[in-house]
């Protein structure tokens, strides 16, 4: 059983996991948060694979084509827009973190507040 | 040093469960197998990502939608709260003097490339329901025309090319088309989001009922979104790289 494609999502998921856990910067963090929802898109991609299925995608190839599964495709796509509106507040964030803490790592901001 | 047993159990809980899928290249998911079938006659779009989008799972794409306008709108008032007249002077003087910074290959590359990409974009978003793309692809690569306008050392014509009520305008316009769209449906006594377009002939570009008009309010909305969020951002680095 192939499971290539699958491991890469994990691995994509763990280095991600890795890098917000160790991160001591914030734009540092949200790359590391945007690395792991790349493994999302592997993810619901491979899933939808079928052997030899052709794109969804019609327009050159004739009506009774196998086609990979287009609702993992459009759901992948909904997950693009979420991870990137995720980056922009969070970044943000980490801009006004910033104007009031004058420091971008996680760990100095929490020793603030406490 | 918690973090690497954990970190091993994590990746061991994550393998464990890819084995349990359905194997690679088999998948056999029913809602994928019957868009196969009926999409393009139900529809005729040949971009079957698109109906999926827009029209099948099109409720999910209106919240999408909103997220994004409420990420932007969100991006906005962080990042505009701390900003005076003064400062935003002392700003358009630094845009000036950052022009003189860009080499003249790079101010001439992006120059080249604003053209192609508006013409790429619309492209894209007018095509969505045909090949692959629509409004949300096509609506970035809009938004990328503009940062090219500030790559190429012009933040002072970024700002011209996309003045900020503009934006916030094509992010509400674009917001409000697609709810209205939606909504267009119950004036015919349909359900909402239900096609009210006659679906036209296959493969022509005015053709899959109301998919185009749903790509163009998207492609309208993620332009101005997108731009606006980016123009906080170039803003926020103006302010602050005067000051330091």
């Amino acid at each position: 059983m192939n499971l290539f494609p699958f491991l890469v999502a994990v691995w994509l998921a763990a280095v991600g996991l890795y890098g917000v856990v160790t991160s001591r910067h914030f734009v540092h963090l949200v790359i590391s948060l945007s690395v792991m929802q790349a493994s999302t898109y592997v993810l619901l991609l491979a899933v939808g694979y079928r052997t030899g299925a052709k794109a969804p995608v019609f327009a050159d190839i004739p009506a009774r084509s196998r086609i990979v599964d287009p609702v993992v495709q459009a759901l992948t796509l909904t997950d693009v827009v979420v991870e990137a509106t995720v980056s922009a507040l969070l970044l943000a964030l980490a801009v006004q973190a910033h104007k009031r803490f004058g420091t971008v790592d996680p760990d100095e901001l929490g020793a603030l507040r406490g | 040093m918690l973090f690497l047993p954990a970190v091993l159990l994590l990746a061991a809980g994550l393998v464990w469960a890819v084995t349990e899928l359905p194997a690679f290249g088999h998948y056999s998911g029913v809602y994928g197998l019957t868009l196969e079938h009926v999409a393009l006659g139900q529809r005729r779009a040949t971009d079957i990502v698109s109906p999926v989008t827009f029209d099948y799972r099109g409720v999910d794409t209106l919240g999408e939608e909103f997220i994004l306008f409420a990420a932007a709108v969100g991006c906005a008032i962080l990042l505009r709260s701390q900003r005076d007249e003064e400062v935003t002077e002392a700003a358009s003087e630094r845009a000036a003097a950052r022009a003189e910074e860009v080499r003249r290959p790079v101010r001439a590359l992006a120059a080249v490339l604003v053209a192609p990409a508006v013409v790429l974009g619309a492209y894209i978003v007018a095509h969505g329901h045909l090949t692959p793309g629509g409004g949300f692809q096509g609506g970035v690569i809009l938004a990328s025309a503009t940062v090219l306008v500030y790559a190429g050392g012009q933040a002072v014509a970024f700002r011209r090319v996309s003045p900020e009520p503009a934006l916030e305008l094509a992010d509400g316009v674009g917001a409000a088309g697609f709810a209205l769209v939606a909504i267009g449906g119950l004036m015919f006594g349909l359900a909402a989001l239900h096609n009210f377009l006659p679906l036209g002939t296959q493969s022509q570009l005015l053709s899959a009922g109301m998919l185009p008009l749903l790509n163009l309010s998207v492609g309208i909305e993620v332009a101005g979104a997108v731009t606006l969020i980016i123009s906080e951002f170039v803003d926020q680095t103006l302010l602050r790289s005067r000051r330091r």
